[in-house]
């Protein structure tokens, strides 16, 4: 099995990403023509072939969401990019935007068409405002060039598209927090049901998919979804854009097959560890991922083989941490970094992610107990299972697999009352 | 009144539509001396376009993009989040802090420099990095921190 392939990435490094002339030589469009030639049918039954699931970090299959939603009759629908990318060890759809941006505004054309919807949004975070401009320039010319706007492709699908940009919000790549945000608001989570399938922006349904998902069924389409579904697992059909970084020698971004294992990940994809020291874990699928400890490296990236021992594809991160790092350092910076996303609206995670906090810089400055490792138990299950949004529901997941996998390292903080103290920081 | 007319000319750009308000405000910020939403700017903001002063403050204070207090003229963020932590950003603060003779959170009595933390940026593929006016610098250490702040300063201070 070659370990890495070039599907979805198969445009990297081969056109420069506002010349769309040079895309339309690569193939593109083909998918949208193909899409509006053949149907919504075969367009659901393609992505069910191909198996893809949603690559933002929840894996819901993509044909499920789009079936359902095409069905929706409203007034008005819109589709909405996901390009917030804001899980710490996230990279990859910030690569694809760059290099291919006609294979996602491609994508958006297809959801869109799919869908029912006439305007589109890519949200991009603040963060990457170089690309939210190669993005305008792109869009400029491809309502030039005909394939944005009224009567695409000679038939009667009308799709215009918008960039918006994000503000710095963790919280905003949640759906109903970055509609919210796009009507003016602050980025705070909405009350399910209605979902913003039904109701989202402006009231209208709404169907948000992340950067990768979009590139991904551009390229199924384009490809044949049999031909997609010869890589990867039988179970996780395809491949996975992944990010790599921490103490690895080739940090990148990387488009693997699923079913190669997490060695094969850090040592021949991103070139070994740094000084050729041992992993002590890698943090796979954003902050909010699991930790997976150095022991469990031949596990084969893959849902099902993953699930079964409770880590997750996440986001496609892949944070390597080598045995120079305390487990404690790690996990006061993930908690570092919900204590300052977490947007306050329910009292599990605004209050819980304070206690987790303070309890962690116990063990950080020598003074933690037996009682403080089963409080952070306590605590972060209730974060888990009674927080509003995904934010304070995966905040703890970092420090629970911690108190699975590294329980002697944290014990042995309470016997010795390490005095040390680490950088703290100040948030805005 | 010069500010206002920029102001004035962000909105018209918006057709004052006030779901735009987070747009609006990032580039309303741009314009301003300090480069952040001041009381005034926030009110002039929400009369023009008929919302509450109540929704503006909320937004700005909301997200991490939009400032409640000036800035100088060079703003650098060092990330603070994992795996600039592991890749050891801890040398870079130091470097920083040393070179510009002020803590994380603070600005030079020149208004030039102020420093701060960030959460990632998605620059973790070049960690341990910065952003300087929203430029990002990666791979850093102690050595090519200092290179960096003595570019900044010919560059900003000459
Ligand atoms: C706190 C939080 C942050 C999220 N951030 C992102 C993000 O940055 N990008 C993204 O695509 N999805 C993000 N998601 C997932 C989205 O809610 C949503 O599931 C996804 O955009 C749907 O697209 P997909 O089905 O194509 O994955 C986030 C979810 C939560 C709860
Ligand atoms: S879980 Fe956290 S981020 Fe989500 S709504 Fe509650 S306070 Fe806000
Ligand atoms: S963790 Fe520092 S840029 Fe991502």
């Amino acid at each position: 099995m070659n370990r890495i392939q070039q599907l979805i990435t198969a445009n990297f490094d081969r056109y420069d990403g506002k010349d769309i002339e040079a895309y339309i030589r690569l193939g593109g469009f083909t998918a949208i023509k193909k899409a509006v030639e053949q149907g919504s049918d075969y367009v659901i039954d393609e992505l069910k072939l191909a198996g893809i699931k949603g690559r933002g970090g929840a894996a819901y299959p993509t044909w499920k969401k789009w079936d359902a939603g095409r069905r929706r009759v409203a007034e008005q629908k819109f589709v909405i990019c996901n390009a917030d990318e804001g899980e710490p060890g996230t990279f990859k759809d910030r690569e694809i935007l760059k290099k291919d941006p006609y294979k996602v505004i491609e994508g958006m054309m297809i959801s869109a068409y799919i869908f029912g919807a006439k305007k589109g949004f890519v949200y991009i975070r603040e963060e990457y405002w170089d690309i939210q401009k190669t993005f305008k320039k792109a869009i400029e010319k491809a309502n030039e060039a005909g394939y944005l706007g009224e009567g695409i492709l000679g038939t009667d699908f009308d799709f215009t598209l918008e960039v918006f940009s994000g503000a710095g919000a963790y919280v905003c790549g949640e759906g109903s927090s970055l509609i919210e945000s796009m009507e003016g608001h602050a980025g705070r989570p909405r009350i399910k049901s209605p979902r913003i399938g039904e109701k989202g922006y402006l009231g209208y349904p709404t169907l948000v998919n992340n950067v990768e998902t979009l590139a991904g069924v551009t390229r199924i389409l384009e490809m044949g979804a049999s031909e997609y579904a010869r890589y990867g697992t039988e179970k996780s059909k395809g491949t996975k854009v992944i990010s790599v970084s921490g103490n690895v020698n080739r940090p990148g971004v990387y488009e693997v097959p699923f079913g190669v294992s997490l060695r094969e990940i850090v040592y021949d994809v991103a070139g070994g560890v740094e000084n050729d020291r041992p992993v002590k874990f890698l943090q796979l699928g954003g902050i909010s991922g699991p930790l997976v400890p150095g022991s469990a490296l031949d596990t084969k990236y893959a849902y099902e083989t993953l699930d079964e021992k409770g880590f997750t594809v996440g986001s496609g991160s892949v944070v390597v941490v080598d045995d120079n790092n305390r487990i404690i350092d790690y996990l006061v910076s993930v908690s570092d970094f919900f204590y300052h996303e977490s947007c306050g609206k329910c009292t599990p995670c605004r209050e819980g992610k304070r206690q987790l906090t303070r309890l962690l810089k116990k063990f950080v400055d020598g003074t933690a107990r037996l009682e403080d490792v089963n409080a952070i138990e306590k605590v972060a299950n209730t974060m888990k299972h009674a927080s509003f949004c995904g934010l304070g529901q995966t905040a703890p997941t970092a420090i629970l697999s911690a108190l699975k996998y590294f329980m002697p390292e944290l014990w042995q903080l309470v016997e010795e009352g390490v005095h040390e103290n680490v950088a703290e920081g100040e948030w805005k | 009144m010069n500010e206002y007319s920029q102001i004035d000319r962000v909105l018209q750009r918006y057709h004052y539509d006030s779901k735009a308000l987070v747009n609006i405000l990032q580039e309303v910020q741009e314009t301003c001396k300090g480069r952040y939403i001041s009381e005034a700017t926030a009110e002039y903001v929400a009369e023009r376009l008929d919302v509450t002063k109540s929704n503006v403050y909320e937004v700005v204070t909301f997200f991490a993009a939009l400032r409640e207090h000036p800035v100088g003229e060079v703003l650098i963020q060092l990330c603070n989040s994992t795996v600039c932590k592991v890749k050891k950003n801890i040398e870079v603060k130091n470097a920083l802090e040393e070179a510009l003779g002020i803590q994380m959170g603070e600005t030079t009595k020149d208004k030039k420099f102020t420093l701060q933390y960030t959460t990632c940026f998605g620059a973790c593929d070049v960690s341990p990095a910065v952003r300087v006016n929203k430029v990002v610098y990666g791979n850093l250490d102690r050595e090519t921190t200092l290179a960096l702040i003595a570019k900044l300063r010919r560059e900003h201070c000459e």
